[in-house]
Formats: C-alpha cells, structure tokens, sequence
C-alpha cells in the first residue's frame, strides 16, 4: 500500500474520520481483512473497488448499520464502534429509491430536522433553502414517484446534509442515472461538498467518477486497501498490479532498449502512452476505433498480441482493418518511457529497475 | 443507406398495440363464464328485487329490505361482525406477517406459515364450523382442558354459536388471508428507507409512525375491506354454527328465499340480495381506490 501526498480539502465543519484495523466476515468471507483508512477533515475520499471487494461493508461500519467482527471506527477521534446509527451524526445518500414515498420533497428533507424536535418553521426555512442548494426550490410540493432518478438523488443529498452531519455518505448515489445525469450530479455533489465544507466518503466502483470527484481515492480489493493517494497519483503510480489494471486501461507491453520487442521485459503502458504511425514502428492491424472525440480509441493486433492506443482525433488516422506501423512508446528511450509514463502510468517500480 | 437513414420512425409513444382477432376470440371462455356465473344471477337478483311475485315493477321490496326491524337487526348484526373481525384478523394477520418476514428469508418458519395461510384462509364453511364446536362447543375439547385448569368458559357467558362465537370462528379464516394480503406489501418496505430513517434520528417506533405506516395505511386498508366483504358474504360457517339463531344477511336471505319464516318473501330475498350486492360493489370500489394509492408508492 502506498500512503499519499497532501491533497486541498476545505475544512469548515469537517472531522476526522478513521478506520483501525477493521475486519468484518461472514462465516469464511471475510467482507474486510484489516482496514486502516483515515479521512482528513473536510476532505471528500471515494472509496473504488470492484463488487464485493467490501467499500459498501466500510461504508455500513462508518453510518452503523453494521457491526465489525474486530477493529474500531473514529469520527472525530471519538470511537463510534458500538454507538447506533441514530447517534452518529452521519449523513448519507443510498444507491436508488430512498426517499420516504409518502412524503414531498420538502417533507423528505426536513424529516431528520423533525426527528430531532426542531420547529415546523425552522424545518421549512432549512428545507427550503436545502432544495435551493441542489436546484431543487421549485419542487418542494414534489412527491419523489413524481420526480427523475436525478431528482430524487438530489432530494436526498439535501435531505442527508439537512441534519448539518458530521460526515456525509454516499453510497454509488449515481449508478442508477443515465450518463448525462450522472455527470451532472457528480458535479453538484463535489461542488456541495465543497461549500459545506464537510468530510465526505463516496463509494463507487467507476473508476472516472472516483477520480474525477475525489480529493484522495483509496482502491479496494478483497477486503484489503491497495492505495490511497490523489487521483493523479493512483493513476500515474499504481502502487499494485490491481490497481494498474483496474484504475484506467493497461498495456502489458514486452520492452527491450526501450522498444516494443518480442521478449522483452514487460511493462505496463497506458494507451495514451503508445503512438500510432511510427514509420519503423511495429507492425499492426486495426482490429476496432471507437471515437471518443478528442481521442480516438484503436485496438491493435500485432505479434506481441493486442495492444490499445488512444490516438489524438484527426484526419488520416488508420482505419479498421488497416495495417500500421506501431505501436510505439511514445519515445523509444528508457528514460522517455519513465517520461511518458508519468503522464499515463509509472510501472510498478521493480518493473522499471 | 441514406434513405434509411431519412426514413422518419414512430416515436414509441405512438405505436399502438396490434389487435389481434384470435387473441380476443381466446377471451371468449372468459366471458362466458362472467356472463352465465356473474351477469345471469346478477340480473336475475336484480329484476327480482324490483318486480312483484307476478311480475309487477315495485320498489316495495327494497323499501321493505331496509326498514324492516328483522331485515335491520340483519344488517346491522352482519356490518358489526363482518367489521370487528375484518379488524381483528387484519391486525393480527399484519402482525404475523411481519413477524414471519423478521426472520430468515425463506426459511422454514416463512414457508411453513404462508402453506399454512394459504390453506386456512379458505378453510371455511361446516367443516369449520363443527372444528369450532368440538373445539370450544359446551363439550368441546379446548372448553374441557380450560375448565380443567380453572377456566369455565361458559360460566364466564361464552357460547359457541352467540355473535362472539361467530366472530371468533371467522377471525380463524380472516388472520391467515391478511397475511396472504399484506405480506407483498410488507415485502415492498425496502431495507434503504427504514436505514435512512435511522440515519436520520429515527427510533424503530418513528420509522414506522412516519416512514412504514403510510407507506403500509392504503394496502392494509385494502385488505382488511376485502377481509369485511369476506365476512359479510360468509353463509356455510354462520349457518352451521349457529342454525340461523343469529340474524346475519345471508341467513337472512337464505330464509326469505326458501319461505322459512314467511311466505311470499322471496322477492324481498332477491332485494335484500341486492342489498348485499351494492355493499360489496363500495366495498371493491374503496379496494381499488386503495389498491391504486399502494401502487402509486410502489411505482419508483
């Protein structure tokens, strides 16, 4: 595991948040095998992972609907390991479908206000200027079946960060939104974030939204942490085979003299690292191109097997079926590969030495 | 490929369904079957209530269906027992379920209750009635053990067949169709809402004041009607149990048509039949005024 560099948060209302050598197993499984993960105050950590690689289990330990099997959970330095739910000053946004159905917008979003005795007029005042927040002061009198997926997900980030919480949850608050919504949310998310000011752990198992939201991201595999470090850095410097093949695309490419060549010592490249057309490069055929606007996505076949290169969109890029030369690191020499890497991906450090 | 490209396509909202011939000829049956067992018996109630025994139109009939003192004790004896074990088997029959969902996901205790529900719910009729009498009948067996351990139970005033020996025998096949009714609605409470409750503040008894009753209140109301209309239609159990000694509306009606008490009175069977017929009809109005909200939480 590798532990990271500073990362800017805002800091008005956060607190500190830790895991200690948090475990918790069913039967045989163990859901989470030694977690130790702190939170700065005011920082907004995603949480990334495959299914069932335990973030939700970490996510369920930190809001208490679970209880480790061995280990302590902090917020704020004070140990919350066996204080219920209802006590912890946590608030948190599920995957889909968790607003109260029978309640309006505004009801949904001042409920936790009302659990905690406070006036119907100050519930309304908060409620209101919540709804305004998320771009919502319109649907107030909204019930959810009447509102979008994106809505209602922004509904209930409202209605989560309307009891003032210590921390705020999320739990893939946007895996059940069409792609456009999604991005939209993810950046009203990260801009609330910012104006509350307030601790944030967001799981996800989608890499591009870990990265593009997060202050720090730490990976999660089988229960045990692979890294944490700043989206940059988990991107760049893998600190684990997992994470170089599970945080953007990898190439497994055999180097030797700081060429593509059959045999050689493998390293891992990521697309962007890899250049199409090298007039003694490689030879390639395209077997797929995806656009992707600014770049173009080509899937090679050449005698060191398939290769993925993203290309800068233009005119005369080869087509499918195509022969090319390539592909070609970027640069062909070693010290340029370390180079390049560091604006794709750094290989494992004893693949490189 | 240009062409295809132009070629304007139905927006979905605008493709009708095709309407197949055959397919409706496959109704047919069903039809059939609601026009000689609904719509027959239906019409044949209904221009019997408003014709005299020579074929006369009158309303006589179903004036005389609900002024009559006997006709009202009827109706009155049927609506409080129909109701007070509509409530009873509903809330019990909730609490049940629920108890049964708290445990395992299919486990044993879940499916050895929902078989059984299954089977007792429609478990009705004489042999129901004379389990309940030799059960707690004057010489029941349950009479016999409680008045060996100190309870007399018909010293205490109970009897099998009086309205509270009645009531007691339906709440026998009302709790076990409630929880055929409310366990889907009770399955529908998804984990995520009683958890963001809790997030929130919410103790178990906030969560479900707040959050899981209004949630539940239209289909619990829509089962415990269709549990009243079961009641108010029962005729087998009633009759077997206490002989027609309890004025209820079917005995009633079974009487007027069969000429028991008095002559001349089927007519006012029919009517008192019709009668009958417009309380369930507001009965399933109100079920599917009800049913309609319930889906309306459920439609996410």
């Amino acid at each position: 595991m590798t532990s990271t560099a500073d990362a800017p948060v805002a800091t008005e209302r956060g607190v500190a948040v830790e895991f200690r050598e948090l475990r918790r197993s069913y039967g045989n499984t163990h859901a989470l095998d030694g977690l130790s993960l702190a939170l700065r105050p005011g920082e907004l950590l995603a949480l990334l992972g495959p299914s069932g690689c335990g973030k939700t289990t970490a996510l369920r330990l930190l809001a208490g609907f679970d209880t480790p099997t061995s280990g302590e959970v902090l917020i704020g330095g004070r140990d919350v390991t066996g204080v219920p739910a209802a006590k912890r000053d946590t608030g948190m946004v599920f995957q889909a479908y968790s607003l109260f159905p029978t309640m309006t917008a505004a009801e949904n979003v001042a409920f936790g206000l009302r659990m905690r005795k406070v006036g119907p007029a100050e519930r309304k005042r908060r409620a209101d200027e919540l709804l305004q927040v998320v771009g919502l002061g319109e649907r107030g009198g909204s019930y959810p079946h009447e509102m979008s997926g994106g809505q209602q997900q922004r509904v209930a980030l409202a209605r989560a960060l309307a009891v003032s919480p210590s921390v705020l949850l999320l739990d893939e608050p946007l895996s059940a939104l069409d792609a456009r919504v999604r991005v939209q949310l993810r950046d009203e998310i990260r801009r609330v974030q910012l104006a509350e000011g307030i601790t944030t752990l967001f799981v996800t198992h989608d890499q591009s939204e870990a990265l593009a939201v997060a202050d720090r991201v730490a990976v999660l595999n089988a229960g045990k942490l692979e890294q944490v470090g700043t989206p940059q850095e988990v991107y760049a410097h893998p600190a684990t085979p997992f994470v170089a093949e599970f945080v953007g695309t990898t190439n497994h490419v055999p180097v030797a003299d700081g060429r593509i060549t059959p045999g050689g010592e493998t390293r891992q490249v990521r697309p962007e690292g890899l250049a199409v057309g090298v007039p003694d490069g490689l030879a390639a055929t395209v077997l797929t191109s995806t656009f992707l606007g600014p770049v173009t996505r080509l899937v090679l076949t050449t005698e060191v097997g398939e290769l993925v290169v993203d290309a800068t969109s233009r005119p005369g890029l080869p087509a499918i079926g195509d022969p090319t030369r390539s592909p070609w690191p970027r640069s062909d020499s070693r010290t340029q590969i370390q180079r390049l890497a560091g604006n794709g991906l750094r290989p494992p450090r004893e693949s490189l030495e | 490929m240009s062409e295809l490209l132009e070629a304007p396509a139905a927006p979905p909202d605008r493709v009708r369904p095709t309407r197949s011939w055959g397919a409706a000829l496959g109704l047919l049956p069903f039809v059939g079957y609601l026009v000689v067992f609904l719509g027959g018996p239906l019409f044949f109630v209904i221009s019997g209530a408003l014709s005299t025994p020579e074929g006369q139109p009158t309303l006589d009939n179903l004036v005389a269906s609900v002024t009559s003192p006997q006709y009202q004790a009827a109706f009155v004896s049927s609506l409080v027992l129909s109701a007070v074990t509509a409530l009873v088997g509903a809330v019990f029959g909730a609490f049940l379920a629920q108890a049964v969902l708290t445990g395992r996901r299919d486990g044993p205790l879940q499916r050895i209750v929902s078989t059984a529900s299954g089977v007792l719910a429609y478990f009705g009729g004489v042999p129901l009635a004379f389990a309940f009498i030799a059960a707690l009948g004057q010489t029941g067996l349950a009479t016999a053990f409680l008045r060996g351990v100190g309870v007399d139970l018909y010293g205490l005033g109970f009897r099998i067949d009086s309205l509270t020996g009645l009531g007691l025998t339906y709440v026998y096949f009302q709790v076990p169709l409630m929880v055929i009714l409310i366990t889907p609605a009770l399955e529908g409470l998804l984990p995520q809402w009683r958890e963001a409750a809790e997030n929130l503040g919410a103790s178990a008894w906030a969560y479900w004041r707040h959050v899981a009753l209004p949630v539940l209140a239209p289909a619990f109301g829509g089962a415990t009607l269709v549990l009243f209309g079961n009641a108010f239609a029962a005729y087998a159990t009633a009759l077997a149990l206490t002989s027609g000694s309890i004025p209820l509306l079917p005995t009633a009606i079974a009487s007027a048509l069969s000429g028991n008490v008095l002559a001349n009175q089927q007519n006012v069977g029919l009517a008192l039949g019709f009668d009958m017929v417009v309380v369930i009809a507001v009965v399933m109005v109100g079920y599917l005024v009800l049913q309609r909200r319930a889906a309306r939480w459920s439609a996410r």
